[in-house]
């Protein structure tokens, strides 16, 4: 089957070096891939900067398909289903799964044990081949796994699998409370969800931090909300005490991760020598701009190893921290019902969509951001 | 630019006119304040590693297993497992816990020894790997042709300067301004 290949930070291609996937345990389900996103995780990998991210692995977490072959344990599927396939891997019966931690489960990947069982997301998230493919496996197919309805259309459901629900996890984490601001670092995919998921939470004003005009344009619109270039504001902590009467913003949201423009000293650190887990500076700016006793919600993706925050001004000013993986499974059914509501349209983030067979393309057009690209989707010839 | 201020700048700007946002306020939930917790708290974990566990995939390949679990879990990935001396190196990482750059950092170094191999393994195929079309030549060829014709200027730079060294070698005399126009472009 034709499978994206990776070759090494910045090189990955199409081939037929792979053959279609076997069940490998009973509770598996094969999918033949109908869609399949880059995301900003990919970029992490493509980048070179997760450990045990290998040579020849198929990347891809966000993806929907329809079933091909199903384990003999999956009784709650059959053959030529179409389901959106949550990017984390969870068994449905550990501990953290009970409790709704399904970006956590303690069944899916053996070699770390903070992280949990990611599809196509290297070996420190359980080794998983991912589906920017034309077939995939998907391990615990009775338990992640949702149909798609009739009447969603696979762009939208495509999203479902990681963006929208990391958006709306990451406003949640945030405790919004009727009236609060709410300041968005990053107007990527996942910032400009979370800015768009903040107002149903009933936030009173979304402000959102970025450097580049297409994305920042994009997100006032699609979320109505106000958008700032923090190479104009000077420093952005000095911005939000500003506009929020010296106390600072209720609520902050890290959407960029460990690979954040903004400050040299974190760029060479976290992002060229690899001497932290990440470029902090959104984190950073996240700190300092939360009003005390505020909630920093973390949904950025940052490397194993230490990274440098201002960890002195998290305690001065009583500041709880929240962060995770996105559950998506347990937030899937309410998100559904958004879509089908009309109050979230995640397909209008969809800016290409390019045949499977030009990943290396899109990978690079995306990594690059040309073409005012906010979010690739790959398409199999044959989905 | 320094960060100074004046007290005129600060305004209490709290809340925009939400009327005309759809879905405003519909998840709202007065509980879930800082203390109020994310998960649907059962105390499960309590018990601890006492579930049932699903039925345990065959182990058919190598699998690196973490320091901090007793066992490989019910379900795992086998895409390629270590091989070569980028897995020696994998093997001897997986030793130390996931609190440990002794863990992190050798795994760096193994995911770029990894890549050589990949050219080796690559070339004993009969496949001379296509840097430019894997590197997503083509896109940026498509919308950013400048950067695009700067980095055919650099190649085509290096392979005179290899020629020319290795003509020089050959008794010509070694001459680099032919440079200079080409630098001058990219400059
Ligand atoms: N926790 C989860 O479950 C989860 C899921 C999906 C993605 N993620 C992570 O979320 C992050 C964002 O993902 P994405 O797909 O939107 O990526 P993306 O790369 O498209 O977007 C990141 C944005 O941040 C901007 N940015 C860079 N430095 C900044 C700074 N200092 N301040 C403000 N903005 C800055 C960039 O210009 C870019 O627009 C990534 O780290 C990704 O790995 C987490
Ligand atoms: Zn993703
Ligand atoms: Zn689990």
């Amino acid at each position: 089957m034709l499978a994206m290949n990776f070759r090494g930070p910045y090189r990955v291609r199409i081939d037929n070096e792979k053959s279609i996937p076997a069940i490998l345990h009973p509770n598996d389900a094969i999918v033949r891939v109908l869609r399949s996103c880059i995301c900003g995780s990919d970029l992490h990998l493509y980048h070179g900067l997760v450990p045990d991210t290998r040579v020849g692995m198929t990347f891809g977490h966000e993806f929907v398909g329809e079933i091909v072959e199903l384990g003999s344990l999956v009784n709650n599927l059959k053959v030529g289903d179409r389901v959106i396939v949550p990017f984390n891997v969870s068994c449905g019966k550990c501990a953290f799964c009970k409790q709704g931690l399904y970006g956590n489960c303690h069944e899916s990947n053996p070699s770390a044990t903070a992280v949990g069982g990611f599809l196509g997301y290297s070996h420190t998230a359980g080794g998983y081949d991912g589906g920017q493919a034309e077939y995939a496996r998907v391990p615990y197919a009775d338990v992640g796994p949702v149909l798609i309805p009739e009447w969603m259309d696979l762009d939208d459901a495509v999203l479902l699998t990681d963006i929208v629900p990391t958006g709306y996890q990451a406003a949640e984490m945030g405790g919004i409370q009727k009236g609060d601001t709410v300041v968005v670092f990053g107007a990527g995919p996942v910032g400009i969800m979370a800015a768009k998921c903040a107002w149903l939470f009933g936030a009173g004003r979304v402000i959102v931090i970025d450097h580049l005009h297409y994305r920042l344009d994009f997100v006032r619109q699609y979320a109505q909300c106000e958008a700032y270039d923090f190479k104009e504001l000077g420093d952005p902590v000095v911005f939000i005490k500003k506009t929020t009467d010296s106390l600072g913003a209720d609520v902050c949201i890290d959407a960029v991760g460990c690979e954040a423009a903004g400050n040299n000293m974190n760029t060479l650190l976290g992002r060229r020598l690899l001497l932290q887990g990440g470029s902090t500076t959104a984190l950073h700016w996240a700190i300092n701009s939360v009003k005390k006793g505020g909630i920093v919600s973390i949904v950025g993706v940052y490397g194993p190893i230490d990274a440098l925050v201002p960890i002195g001004n998290v305690v001065n000013k009583g500041i709880t921290i929240r962060a995770n993986q996105a559950s998506v499974k347990r937030l899937l059914p309410k998100l559904i019902e958004h879509v089908k509501s009309g109050v979230l349209n995640p397909k209008e983030v969809i800016t290409h969509r390019i045949p499977l067979k030009e990943v290396a393309a899109a990978y690079h057009i995306f990594s690059r951001k040309l073409d005012n690209c906010i979010k690739p989707v790959l398409i199999p010839d044959n989905a | 630019m320094t960060d100074e201020t004046s007290p005129l700048e600060f305004e209490n700007n709290r809340g925009v006119d939400t009327s005309h946002i759809k879905g405003w306020g519909i998840d709202a939930d007065p509980e879930n304040d800082p203390t109020y917790p994310i998960k649907n708290r059962t105390n499960e974990e309590h018990k601890g590693y006492s579930w049932e566990r699903p039925p345990q995939q065959p182990q058919e390949v190598e699998i690196l297993k973490s320091v901090e679990r007793p066992n490989i879990t019910a379900v795992f990935g086998t895409s390629t497992p270590p091989a070569g001396l980028s897995g020696m190196i994998r093997r001897q990482a997986y030793k130390y816990s996931e609190s440990s750059l002794g863990r992190w950092v050798p795994l760096i170094l193994a995911d770029r020894i990894g890549v050589v191999e990949g050219v080796i393994d690559d070339i004993g195929k009969g496949i001379f790997p296509n840097i430019f079309k894997e590197t997503g030549w083509t896109g940026e060829w498509k919308y950013d042709r400048q950067r695009a014709m700067n980095r055919i200027a650099i190649a085509a730079a290096i392979t005179a300067c290899v020629v020319t060294i290795i003509v020089t070698r050959r008794g010509v005399k070694f001459n680099l301004s032919f440079l200079v126009p080409i630098l001058r472009k990219l400059i």
